[in-house]
C-alpha cells in the first residue's frame, strides 16, 4: 500500500468517527485541527482505524502517536 | 434497524455511531422520554453513546446524566446536586471487578475473607438502599466478571482466598439482594464476559490506556445487553411467537415427505437439533409467551407433522395455527388480531429468508431474527433478549391457558344472537378492590406494557405505585369466568382533590375487551367516590399512536367532555349522585375471592 492509498482509506474513518465528510488529515494534522478529537474520541478513532486496516497497536504505539504522519508510518509498518 | 441486532457488528456501530443516531432520530418516533443515570467505575463515554442507539432502536429516546470518572460512590452517597437536579428515572451503576479494593490475600483467614466480602457487598447494598430513598426508581446493577488471573489456577474457584472463589459468592450476594428486592436489576456481565470471551470483554490496552473497564471493541454488545433490561423495564419487552413448521420446528417438507420422514425426535444428528430447538420454544410457554404458527401447508400435513410421535411441541400448545397459502404477513396480522396483540409485540421465526424479508418489510415493529442452521437457532434468537425477564409472575405461567380460554369464547360468542345472552352465558365474577401487596407485581406489568386500552399511557414503577395506593384511590380488578380466570385485568389510579376525582390513569387488557369490565371498574369508582363524599369524576384522555380505541370511552361512559386541545388531548367530567345506578349487568363483583 503506498502512503497515499493509506491517506484515502484514512480520510474515509476519519470522516466517518467525525461524521463530517469535509475533513481530509495530512501529515501534520494533530488533535488540535479537529473540533471533537478529544482524549475519549481518540480511542475510537483508534479502534476504527485498527479495524479498517486489520492491524492492532499496542500500547506504546498509541502513546508515542503525536500526529497523523505518525500514524501513517505505523500503518505502512504493519501492512507491509 | 437491522444493523442495531445481533449478530452486529460493534466496531462497525462505534465508527457510525453519529451517522446512526440521526437515522434513527429520524424514522424511529415518536420516542419515550426517559432520563437516565450512569454512575461509573470506569469510563463510561462510550456507555452513554452506544446504549442511546439501542434505545433509540426501542423507541426510547434517553437524556444522560454521567458522574464524573469514577465518582459511582460519592454520586450515590452524598447526593451530587447535579444529579438530584436531574431527577433520574433510572439509574444505572456501572462497576465491575475493578472497583473491589478489598480481595483476599493468601495471608487472609477464613473470618477476615467473609469480613472483606460482607464489607464489599455492604457499599454496594448501602448505595442501592440510598439511590432508591432518594430517587424512587429502578437501579440496574451490573454484577461482576471473573478476574483477569488466577493465582492458584483452577483452584481459584474452590479456595475461599481465590478471587474467582470471592466474586463469585459477591454475585450471589447481590442476587440474593435482587430477588427480594423488585427494583433492582442485575446485568449480568458474569456471563456476557463469558458469551463474548473474557479476554475481548477484559481487554486490559483499553483499561491501561483509557480507564474502560469494557473492552471497547465489545462495548456495543455490553451495551446491546444492557438495553434489553431497559426496554423491558419499560414494556417492550416481545409477547408471541410466530413460528414456520418446514425447516424450521422439523427437518424435511411434511407434504412432500410425509411425516413419517420428517427429521425430529432422538434418531438423528439433525432430529436431536430440532428436538432441543422445539424443547426451548416450548419452556417459553412457561413465562408466558405464546406460541402460534404460521406455514404454507394444507392444515391436515401441518397437523400431521406436529401430531408425529418424536415432535416436543404438540398442536394444543400452540394459540393459533395458521397453516394455509396465503402471504405469511395476512397470517401474521390475523394472529396479531386473533389474540388482540400488536403485531410489533411478535418474533417471526422462519428459515425461508424471503419469507424474513416480507415480514420485515411490511409489518412496522415486528422482530424477525437471521436465521441460519438448526444447531444455531437457539443462539440466533435467545441473544436478542426479546423476553428479558424482571420478575416472574403467576400470571405468566397461566397466560397460555388465560389467551386458549378467550379463543374458546370467541368460538362461543358465535353461538348466540344476542351479545348479552353471551355475556350472560359467560357467568363472569369479579374482585374490584384498592391495591395490595400480593398484586403489585402483576400491576406494574400491566400499567407498563398496555398500550391500546389505556387512556393516559402514563407509566409507572412498582414505588410509584406503592405510593399511589397510600395517596390516590387506586382500583385494581380480576376477572373469571368459566372458561378460566384471566387475573389482574384493570388498573385505575385517581386522584381526589377537593369534590372532584381526577382520573390519572384507567387501563384495561385487550384480553377482556367487550366483557362490560370497564362498566364494572366505573361502578366501583362511583361508589367509591360517593362513600368519600366526592362529587365529580373527571376523564383525561391524551391520544397516542395507539389508544385510538378509547377516544371516546369517556363519552360512551356518559361523562361530558369539558375541552379538547388541537393534539386532541380532551377532559371529560361525570356528576355522580347519589341515586347512581349501576351500568354493569352482567358481571358479579364480588368482596373477596371465592
Amino acid at each position: 500500500m503506498t502512503r497515499e492509498e493509506a491517506y484515502q482509506k484514512l480520510n474515509k474513518v476519519f470522516q466517518e468517527v467525525f461524521d463530517d465528510d469535509e475533513i481530509t488529515v495530512g501529515d501534520a494534522t494533530t488533535a488540535k485541527d479537529i473540533e471533537d478529537w478529544d482524549s475519549l474520541e481518540h480511542i475510537n478513532l483508534i479502534v476504527a482505524v485498527e479495524k479498517c486496516f486489520g492491524i492492532k497497536f499496542n500500547i506504546g504505539e498509541v502513546t508515542s502517536m503525536k500526529k497523523v504522519g505518525d500514524m501513517v508510518d505505523l500503518i505502512l509498518a504493519k501492512t507491509a | 434497524m437491522k444493523e442495531l441486532e445481533y449478530p452486529f457488528d460493534g466496531e462497525w456501530i462505534l465508527s457510525k455511531k453519529k451517522s446512526i443516531k440521526k437515522q434513527l432520530l429520524q424514522e424511529n418516533g415518536p420516542f419515550l422520554q426517559k432520563k437516565i443515570a450512569v454512575l461509573g467505575g470506569s469510563t463510561t463515554s462510550n456507555i452513554c453513546a452506544l446504549l442511546d442507539l439501542f434505545l433509540l432502536n426501542e423507541g426510547i429516546q434517553a437524556k444522560f446524566y454521567e458522574s464524573e470518572y469514577a465518582q459511582y460512590y460519592a454520586d450515590a452517597m452524598f447526593d451530587n446536586p447535579e444529579l438530584v437536579e436531574f431527577q433520574p428515572d433510572l439509574i444505572f451503576i456501572h462497576t465491575s471487578n475493578v472497583n473491589v479494593k478489598r480481595y483476599p490475600t493468601i495471608r487472609d483467614s477464613a473470618a477476615e475473607i467473609e469480613d472483606k466480602l460482607t464489607q464489599t457487598y455492604q457499599e454496594f447494598e448501602g448505595m442501592w438502599e440510598h439511590l432508591y430513598e432518594t430517587y424512587h426508581c429502578p437501579i440496574i446493577q451490573n454484577n461482576m466478571e471473573p478476574p483477569a488471573y488466577r493465582l492458584l489456577g483452577n483452584y481459584d474457584c474452590v479456595d475461599l482466598h481465590g478471587r474467582v472463589s470471592f466474586l463469585n459468592r459477591l454475585n450471589e450476594r447481590f442476587a440474593e439482594y435482587a430477588r427480594a428486592h423488585s427494583y433492582l436489576h442485575l446485568h449480568d456481565i458474569a456471563y456476557l464476559s463469558a458469551v463474548i470471551g473474557l479476554d475481548r470483554f477484559s481487554d486490559p490496552f483499553y483499561w491501561h490506556m483509557y480507564k474502560y473497564a469494557v473492552g471497547v471493541p465489545v462495548m456495543a454488545d455490553f451495551c446491546y445487553s444492557l438495553s434489553h433490561i431497559i426496554k423491558a423495564i419499560y414494556g417492550k419487552n416481545k409477547k408471541a411467537f410466530v413460528l414456520d413448521l418446514d425447516n424450521t420446528l422439523w427437518g424435511g417438507i411434511v407434504g412432500d415427505d410425509g411425516p413419517e420422514n420428517l427429521e425430529v425426535g432422538q434418531e438423528t444428528s439433525m432430529g436431536q437439533a430440532y428436538d432441543a430447538f422445539q424443547t426451548y420454544l416450548k419452556s417459553h410457554k412457561d413465562i408466558g409467551i405464546l406460541l402460534n404458527v404460521s406455514s404454507k401447508n394444507e392444515e391436515s400435513n401441518a397437523l400431521a407433522g406436529l401430531n408425529h410421535r418424536d415432535c416436543v411441541l404438540k398442536p394444543d400448545d400452540f394459540m393459533v395455527i395458521k397453516a394455509n397459502w396465503d402471504p405469511k404477513n395476512m397470517n401474521t396480522l390475523a394472529i396479531a388480531e386473533e389474540l388482540n396483540l400488536g403485531a410489533d409485540s411478535f418474533v417471526f421465526v422462519d428459515d425461508n429468508p424471503a419469507e424474513r424479508e416480507i415480514i420485515s418489510s411490511t409489518i412496522k415493529g415486528i422482530s424477525v431474527p437471521e436465521i441460519s442452521t438448526v444447531d444455531k437457532y437457539i443462539r440466533e434468537i435467545d441473544r436478542h433478549g426479546y423476553f428479558e425477564v424482571l420478575k416472574l409472575s403467576n400470571d405468566d405461567l397461566s397466560r397460555n391457558d388465560m389467551y386458549k380460554a378467550n379463543l374458546q369464547r370467541a368460538q362461543t360468542v358465535k353461538n348466540f344472537a344476542d351479545y348479552g345472552q353471551y355475556l350472560a352465558s359467560l357467568e363472569m365474577k369479579a374482585i374490584i378492590k384498592p391495591f395490595e401487596p400480593l398484586y403489585m407485581a402483576r400491576i406494574a406489568q400491566l400499567t407498563n406494557k398496555s398500550n391500546q386500552f389505556n387512556l393516559t399511557t402514563k407509566r409507572y414503577s412498582q414505588t410509584e405505585l406503592e405510593e399511589a395506593a397510600q395517596s390516590r384511590f387506586t382500583f385494581y380488578g380480576k376477572l373469571a369466568d368459566k372458561f378460566g380466570d384471566n387475573g389482574v385485568v384493570t388498573v385505575a389510579i385517581g386522584k381526589p382533590e377537593g369534590d372532584t376525582l381526577h382520573m390519572e390513569l384507567w387501563l384495561m387488557s385487550c384480553r377482556v375487551l367487550k366483557r362490560d369490565m370497564e362498566l364494572a371498574l366505573l361502578d366501583a369508582i362511583v361508589h367509591r367516590c360517593l362513600s368519600k363524599g366526592l362529587k365529580k369524576i373527571r376523564g383525561y384522555y391524551y391520544p397516542t399512536a395507539k389508544n385510538a380505541m378509547v377516544k371516546n370511552f369517556y363519552g360512551d361512559l356518559g361523562f361530558t367532555k369539558l375541552s379538547e386541545d388541537p393534539e386532541g388531548n380532551s377532559v371529560w367530567e361525570l356528576f355522580l349522585s347519589e341515586g347512581y345506578e349501576n351500568k354493569n349487568k352482567y358481571i358479579n363483583v364480588m368482596e373477596e375471592e371465592a
